[in-house]
C-alpha cells in the first residue's frame, strides 16, 4: 500500500519541463541586486588570483636570479624578490579577510531574501493549493533545500570564480613562460571537457532524486510527530519506522550515487592533472638539458601545475554543491512559480465609507463599536473543486447588513463550502459574491481581512505567548484591549490560574489549553479585529454548556451591529440568529427566522424537535 | 579545553565500519603524504639528471612519479567509492535512531519541544554530522600527520626549514585557540536558530488559515523576517570569525617559505645547503600551504559538527519514561484476556512545570462493559484523565488499573492494545480510509472496517468518497471535514471491537442527528467495551450508564443522567438544564 502513496506523491512532485530555466533565472535575480558588490568582489578575484599567481614568480625569480647574485656577493635581487613575495601574501591574506567576509554578508543576504521570498510566496497560495499540499513539503523547502543553496553560495560561488580565474592566470603565465610547456598542460583540457560533460548529467540527476527523496523522509517525520499520540496510541511506531527505513534507504542510495559521482569526477580529473605533470616533468627535463629552458622555469612550472590543478579539486567540489544547490533551487522555484488561484485585484476597490468608522484604527479599545455591517450577495454563485462535481449549484443569497444568519445542516451540504467563498478561502467557479455591491474579486486583500473575519473548525496556536496569540486578531492592541478581549470571552480567569498569566508561552506548555481554552482564544482574535462581517464554522463545539452559553452571550455583543454567518451544529447558536437558513446538498431548503422555522413542519422544526430532547 | 564527547560518542558506529574507516584514512593520509614524495623526486630529477644533463638517469624516477600520481588518482577515487555507502548509511541510521528514540518518549517530552528544533535536529545536523565523518574528520585526523611528517621532512632535508615551519606554527595555534570558542557558542545559536525558522516555518503552514482569516499574513512574514535575521546575523559573525582565521593562516606559510627562500640562499651562499634542496623544500612548503590553509575550513566544519552532535545527543539523551518494566518497550507483546474493569485510585497529576494538580486524589471506577460519561467544564482536566488511560502520559501519584492490575506493571503495547482512544482533534495519517480505520486492529477486513464505519455513521460519505475505502486521506490526501476526520478518527477506535474504548469528545463536529446515532450504534454493537466518553452534550450523557462530574481536578458527582438532574446543581448547570428551563418558561410565557 505505501508504494501506492509513494507514487501518487512522485506525481506531485513532478516539476516542469522548463524548470532548469527557471531555476537559473532565479538565481541570476537572486544575484542582481547585489551587482555592484559582485562586480567589487571580481576585482578581489581578480586581484587574488593575480597574487596567487605571481607568488611563485617571485620565489622563481629569488632561485634563478637571487640566489645566483647573492652566489656573486650581490643581494639586491635576492632582498627585491623576497620582499615582493612577503609583500604578495600579505597583499593575498587581506583580500581574503576581505572577501570571507563580503561573501558570507552577500550570501546571507541574498539566503535572507529567498526564505522571505518563498515564505511570503507561500502565505499568498490560495488555500486550494494548501489542502493538496503538504506543510513537511514546504517545510523541506524551506530548510533541507535552503541549506543546500547556502552551501553553494557561501562555500563556492566565490571559490569557483577565483579557481577558474586563478587557472587563467596560470595559464596565460605558463605561456609566458614557455609555449611547449604550456601546450602540454592544455592538452589535458581535452579529456576534462568531456568528463565534465558527462558528470554534469548523472550528477544533475542524482542530486535531483536526494532532493525529491529528502523531502519525503521530511514529510513523513512531520506528519509522525505531528500526530503523536495517535501513533503510540495505536501502536504504529512498526509501520512508520517501516515508512521511514523505505524512504530514508532512497535518500541513502540517491546519496550514495551522489557521491560517487563524485569520486568518479574526482579521480578522472586528479588522474589527468597527474599524467600531465609526469610529461612536464620529461618534457621540461629534455628542454633543459638541451638548453632551450631553465631550470628556474621547469620549477616554476611544476609549482604552477600545483597550482593549476589544486583549483580543478576545488571546482570538482563547486560544480557538485552547484549540482546540488540547482537541484533544490529547482524545487524552490517550482514554489514560486506556483500561482495563487485566488488573486489580489490589480486596481483593488475599497469599500463605501459607511458602517463603523472605526474598522481601520483598530485599536479603539475593545469594547467594539456597534456599526451596521455590510451587506453580503452572492448571484448566481456555482463552485466545484478543481473537477470533481458541483458543490453548490447555481447559489442565490442576500444578507442585509447586519444580519445575523445561522446556517444549519448535515455535513457534507455545502455550509463549509458556502463559508469558504464568503471569506474568498476560494474564489466561485461561477457567479459572483460582493460586500456592500463590491465583487470579493476587485476588493483591496488588507480591506478585506479586516473587513470579514472567520472563526476556523480548528484552533491553532503559534508559538509565543497566550496575548501574542489573542493578538493575532489586531497585532496593534495594547495589553489591555488583549484583557478586555479575553475578559469578553471568559477566558481570563483560566488565563490567570496559568503560571505566567498572559505571558505563559501556550507550545511550551501547549498540553496545557484544553481544546475547549483554545476555541476561546480563536473568539477572543475576533473581538480584537472588530470585523464588520463575522463567519463562524462549528466554533463552538468544543465547549461546555455553560462556557458555550458565556461565549454566546459575548457574542451577541460582539456581532450587534456587524454582519455574521455562523454554522451551527448546536441548535442553541441559533438562538441568537435573525435568520436560519438550513442546507441540503449545496442548496437552500429552508430559510426564515428561528420562530418561523421551529413552528413550521420542515428539516428545522424536526432537528429542533430532537435538540430539545436532547437537553433532558 | 573543549569537550569533543558528543563526536566520540559516535564511536560504537565508527568501530561497526572501522575497516572501511580505516581503510578512509589511510587513502586520506596517502593521498596526503603523495603529495610531499612527489617534490621530492622533483628536487631529485633536478639537482641529478638535469643538472648532469643525463637523461637516461631520469626514466626511474619519472616513472615513480607517474606511478604515485596514478596511485594519488586511483586513492583519492577510492576513498570516495567507499566513505560513501558508509557515511549516507550513517545518516540514515542515525535519523531512524533519533525517530524511534522520539517515538517512544512520552506526549509530555513530546510537547516541551518545539517541532522545527526535533525536525532540525532530523535534517540539518544529521546531513552535517554526514559530511564531517566523510570528509570534515579524515582529513581531520590526517591532517596534522601530513604536517608532521612534511615538517620532518624538511627537518631531515635540512633542519633549519624545519624550525621554520615548526615556529610558524606558534602563531597558528594562538589564532586557532581564539577562534574556536566564539565559533562554538555562535555555531550552536545558528543551529537553533534554523530550529526556530522550521518550526515557525511548519505553523506559518499550518496555520494557514487564521494567518489568511484574519489577514496576518504581513504579521507572520515580519515574524518570520525578525527569526531569519537574526539567523543572518549570526552566520555573518560566523564568516567574519572565518575571516580571521582564514587569513591568518594563509598568511603564515607564505612568511615560512619567504624565510625558507632567504635562509637557503644563505646557506647555499654559505654552501651548506644546495639549490635543489633550497627548491625542494619551498615545493614541500608550498604543498603543506594546502592542508594548512583547510585546516581553517576543517576547524570550522569540526565545530559545526560537534554542535550538531551535541544537539543530536540531546534528544536521544530523552529519558523514556514509559516503558514496559524493563525499561524497554515491546512492540507485539502478548495480550492477555481482562474483563475491563477500569479503576482510577487516589490518581493525582499534575504537569512537570508547575505544583497545581490537574487531578486531584480523584478516584473513579469503571465496571466491564459499562458506559461512564465524563461531564465537566473546559480546563477541568478531562483530556488528562483520558490520556492516562492508555498511558500517554503517567500519574504523578495514584494508580489506574484494569482489572485490578496496575496499568504501569503491564506491557505499554498490551495495554494500548486493550485500549482504543479517539481524540477531540482527530489525527489522521496520509493513508487511505481503509488504512487508516484498519490502525485500530492491524489485519481486520473490508467487512470489519465497514462495520466500524457504520458504527461510526460514516458508511454513507465513505461510499461517497472517489474511491471508497482506497481514498486517500490525510495530509497528502483529500480534504475531509472536521466532522468527517472525527467519524473516521472514531471508526479506528471503535473497529475490532476493544476492551476499553476512550472517547474524549469525539463528536464534537458533528450535528446532533448524527452524535445520537453513533451513540446508540455504540450501545448496540459495542455492549461489552468499556466505554469513557468525554461529553458536553445531555443527549450524549443521558445515554451513558454512569455520569461522573469531574470539577477541580476531583470527581464532584456520580450517578445516572436523572439522578445527576435531581441532585447536582454543578451537574444541572453544565448540561445547561438550568437555562433550558428558563427558556421553556419564557416559551411557555409567549404562548
Amino acid at each position: 500500500m505505501s508504494s501506492i502513496r509513494l507514487d501518487s506523491d512522485d506525481e506531485i512532485e513532478q516539476l516542469p519541463p522548463d524548470i532548469a530555466a527557471k531555476a537559473r533565472a532565479l538565481l541570476m535575480s537572486l544575484v542582481r541586486p547585489h551587482l555592484r558588490m559582485v562586480v567589487f568582489l571580481a576585482v578581489i578575484v581578480v586581484l587574488t588570483s593575480v597574487l596567487l599567481v605571481i607568488g611563485p614568480v617571485f620565489i622563481a625569480d629569488a632561485l634563478d636570479q637571487g640566489i645566483p647574485a647573492a652566489i656573486d656577493g650581490d643581494l639586491a635581487p635576492l632582498i627585491r624578490a623576497i620582499t615582493l613575495f612577503v609583500a604578495s601574501a600579505i597583499g593575498s591574506a587581506i583580500l581574503a579577510f576581505t572577501s570571507t567576509r563580503l561573501v558570507g554578508i552577500t550570501s546571507q543576504k541574498i539566503l535572507y531574501r529567498l526564505r522571505e521570498r518563498v515564505f511570503t510566496h507561500v502565505q499568498r497560495l490560495d488555500l486550494g493549493y494548501h489542502e493538496k499540499s503538504t506543510s513537511g513539503r514546504l517545510v523541506s523547502r524551506q530548510t533541507s533545500d535552503m541549506e543546500s543553496v547556502q552551501q553553494f553560495l557561501s562555500y563556492s560561488l566565490f571559490e569557483t570564480a577565483l579557481a577558474l580565474l586563478q587557472m587563467i592566470f596560470i595559464a596565460v603565465t605558463l605561456i609566458v613562460l614557455d609555449v611547449p610547456l604550456a601546450i602540454v598542460v592544455f592538452a589535458g583540457f581535452v579529456p576534462l571537457f568531456f568528463i565534465t560533460r558527462a558528470a554534469h548529467s548523472t550528477q544533475r540527476s542524482a542530486y535531483r532524486r536526494t532532493r525529491t527523496s529528502i523531502a519525503k523522509v521530511i514529510v513523513h517525520f512531520v506528519e509522525t510527530m505531528g500526530g503523536i499520540r495517535a501513533v503510540q496510541a495505536y501502536r504504529r511506531q512498526p509501520e512508520r519506522r517501516g515508512t521511514l527505513s523505505h524512504q530514508d534507504a532512497r535518500y541513502r542510495d540517491a546519496n550514495t550515487d551522489a557521491l560517487r559521482g563524485v569520486a568518479w569526477f574526482a579521480g578522472w580529473t586528479r588522474l589527468i592533472g597527474n599524467i600531465t605533470q609526469t610529461v612536464i616533468i620529461v618534457v621540461g627535463a629534455w628542454l633543459v638539458i638541451e638548453g632551450w629552458t631553465q631550470i628556474g622555469v621547469l620549477a616554476a612550472f611544476i609549482l604552477y601545475l600545483r597550482r593549476f590543478y589544486g583549483p580543478l579539486d576545488e571546482l570538482v567540489q563547486a560544480f557538485n554543491l552547484y549540482q546540488s544547490a540547482s537541484a533544490a533551487l529547482e524545487k524552490i522555484a517550482a514554489v514560486l512559480d506556483t500561482d495563487p488561484e485566488v488573486v489580489e485585484p490589480e486596481r483593488p476597490r475599497s469599500l463605501p465609507a459607511r458602517g463603523k468608522e472605526t474598522t481601520e484604527a483598530g485599536s479603539t479599545g475593545a469594547g467594539p463599536q456597534p456599526g451596521s455591517g455590510r451587506t453580503l450577495d452572492l448571484d448566481a454563485v456555482r463552485f466545484a473543486y478543481a473537477d470533481g462535481p458541483d458543490v453548490l449549484p447555481r447559489f442565490d443569497l442576500h444578507i442585509p447588513a447586519g444580519q445575523i444568519v445561522a446556517l444549519v445542516g448535515a455535513t457534507g451540504a455545502g455550509k463549509s463550502t458556502l463559508v469558504k467563498l464568503v471569506t474568498r478561502f476560494y474564489d466561485p467557479s461561477a457567479g459572483r459574491i460582493s460586500l456592500d455591491e463590491v465583487d470579493l474579486r476587485d476588493l483591496d486583500d488588507g480591506q478585506l481581512r479586516s473587513s470579514v473575519v472567520m472563526v476556523t473548525q480548528e484552533s491553532f496556536l503559534f508559538s509565543g505567548t497566550i496575548a501574542d496569540n489573542i493578538r493575532i486578531g489586531n497585532p496593534d492592541a495594547g495589553d489591555e484591549d488583549v484583557l478586555a478581549a479575553a475578559r469578553a470571552v471568559g477566558l481570563d480567569s483560566y488565563i490567570r490560574r496559568l503560571p505566567d498569566g498572559y505571558a505563559t508561552d501556550v507550545k511550551k506548555r501547549g498540553g496545557r489549553l484544553s481544546s475547549g481554552q483554545r476555541q476561546l482564544v480563536s473568539f477572543a482574535r475576533v473581538f480584537l479585529a472588530d470585523p464588520d462581517v463575522v463567519v463562524l464554522d462549528e466554533a463552538t463545539a468544543h465547549l461546555d454548556i455553560p462556557s458555550e452559553r458565556l461565549v454566546q452571550n459575548a457574542l451577541a455583543t460582539v456581532l450587534e451591529g456587524r454582519t455574521a454567518i455562523i454554522i451551527a451544529h448546536r441548535l442553541s447558536t441559533v438562538e441568537i440568529a435573525d435568520r436560519v437558513l438550513v442546507m441540503e446538498a449545496g442548496r437552500i431548503i429552508e430559510d426564515g427566522t428561528p420562530d418561523e422555522l421551529i413552528s413550521g413542519t420542515g428539516k428545522f422544526a424536526q432537528l429542533h424537535q430532537a435538540w430539545r430532547d436532547s437537553l433532558v | 579545553m573543549i569537550s569533543v564527547r558528543p563526536l566520540l560518542r559516535f564511536w560504537p558506529d565508527l568501530r561497526s565500519r572501522i575497516g572501511v574507516y580505516i581503510l578512509v584514512l589511510v587513502l586520506t593520509l596517502l593521498a596526503n603524504g603523495i603529495q610531499l614524495v612527489v617534490p621530492m623526486i622533483t628536487g631529485y630529477i633536478i639537482d641529478g639528471p638535469i643538472a648532469h644533463r643525463d637523461l637516461s638517469a631520469l626514466w626511474w624516477p619519472v616513472l615513480g612519479v607517474l606511478v604515485i600520481g596514478i596511485a594519488e588518482a586511483v586513492g583519492m577515487w577510492a576513498r570516495r567509492m567507499v566513505v560513501a555507502p558508509v557515511v549516507a548509511g550513517w545518516e540514515v541510521t542515525w535519523r531512524s535512531r533519533l525517530f524511534d528514540r522520539l517515538q517512544y518518549t512520552s506526549v509530555a517530552i513530546h510537547d516541551s519541544w518545539e517541532s522545527g528544533q526535533l525536525l532540525s535536529r532530523a535534517v540539518n545536523d544529521l546531513s552535517m554530522l554526514r559530511r564531517f565523518f566523510a570528509f570534515g574528520l579524515p582529513f581531520l585526523l590526517s591532517t596534522p600527520i601530513v604536517l608532521a611528517v612534511g615538517s620532518i621532512i624538511l627537518v631531515l632535508m635540512q633542519p633549519v626549514f624545519g624550525l621554520i615551519m615548526i615556529i610558524m606554527a606558534v602563531p597558528a595555534i594562538i589564532a586557532v585557540a581564539v577562534f574556536e570558542k566564539r565559533y562554538r557558542e555562535t555555531s550552536r545559536r545558528s543551529q537553533d536558530t534554523m530550529g526556530e525558522i522550521t518550526t515557525d516555518v511548519e505553523e506559518s503552514i499550518q496555520g494557514i488559515r487564521i494567518l489568511k482569516s484574519f489577514g496576518r499574513s504581513p504579521w507572520a512574514a515580519a515574524r518570520f523576517s525578525l527569526i531569519s535575521q537574526r539567523l543572518r546575523a549570526l552566520e555573518i559573525r560566523k564568516a567574519k570569525l572565518d575571516s580571521w582565521l582564514w587569513s591568518v593562516l594563509l598568511l603564515l606559510p607564505t612568511l615560512a617559505q619567504a624565510a625558507i627562500v632567504a635562509v637557503g640562499t644563505w646557506g647555499v651562499v654559505q654552501g651548506w645547503t644546495t639549490v635543489g634542496t633550497v627548491v625542494a623544500a619551498v615545493t614541500i612548503s608550498m604543498v603543506l600551504r594546502m592542508p594548512i590553509e583547510m585546516l581553517g575550513f576543517l576547524l570550522a566544519d569540526a565545530l559545526m559538527a560537534l554542535t550538531a552532535a551535541g544537539r543530536y545527543w540531546e534528544v536521544i539523551d530523552l529519558r523514556h519514561d514509559i516503558t514496559d518494566a524493563d525499561g524497554r518497550v515491546d512492540d507485539d507483546p502478548e495480550v492477555g484476556r481482562y474483563r475491563g474493569q477500569l479503576s482510577f485510585e487516589d490518581v493525582s497529576f499534575h504537569f512537570s512545570d508547575t505544583d497545581r494538580l490537574t487531578l486531584d486524589h480523584l478516584d473513579l471506577r469503571i465496571e466491564p462493559g459499562q458506559t461512564l460519561a465524563l461531564v465537566g467544564a473546559t480546563g477541568s482536566g478531562k483530556t488528562t484523565l483520558a490520556s492516562l488511560v492508555p498511558r500517554l502520559q503517567d500519574v504523578t501519584s495514584g494508580t489506574v488499573s484494569i482489572d485490578g492490575v496496575d496499568i504501569r506493571t503491564m506491557p505499554v503495547n498490551e495495554l494500548r492494545h486493550l485500549v482504543s482512544v479517539s481524540f477531540e482533534d482527530p489525527i489522521l495519517f496520509s493513508a487511505s480510509v481503509a488504512e487508516n480505520v484498519e490502525m485500530g486492529a492491524p489485519g481486520a477486513d473490508e467487512e470489519e472496517i465497514w462495520e466500524a464505519l457504520e458504527i461510526a455513521s460514516a458508511k454513507d460519505f465513505v461510499s461517497r468518497l472517489p474511491e471508497g475505502l482506497d481514498t486517500q486521506v490525510g495530509e497528502q490526501g483529500l480534504s475531509l471535514s472536521g466532522g468527517q476526520r472525527q467519524r473516521l478518527a472514531l471508526a479506528r477506535a471503535v473497529i475490532g471491537r476493544p476492551r476499553i474504548l476512550v472517547l474524549d469528545d469525539p463528536l464534537s463536529a458533528v450535528d446532533v442527528d448524527t452524535e445520537d446515532r453513533v451513540q446508540r450504534a455504540l450501545r448496540e454493537i459495542l455492549p461489552d467495551s468499556t466505554t469513557l466518553i468525554i461529553a458536553h452534550r445531555p443527549s450524549t450523557a443521558a445515554l451513558a450508564d454512569v455520569v461522573a462530574v469531574i470539577d477541580g481536578g476531583r470527581i464532584a458527582a456520580q450517578g445516572t443522567h436523572e439522578e445527576l438532574l435531581e441532585s447536582s446543581p454543578l451537574y444541572r448547570e453544565l448540561m445547561g438544564a438550568s437555562a433550558i428551563a428558563e427558556a421553556h418558561a419564557q416559551e411557555g410565557g409567549r404562548a
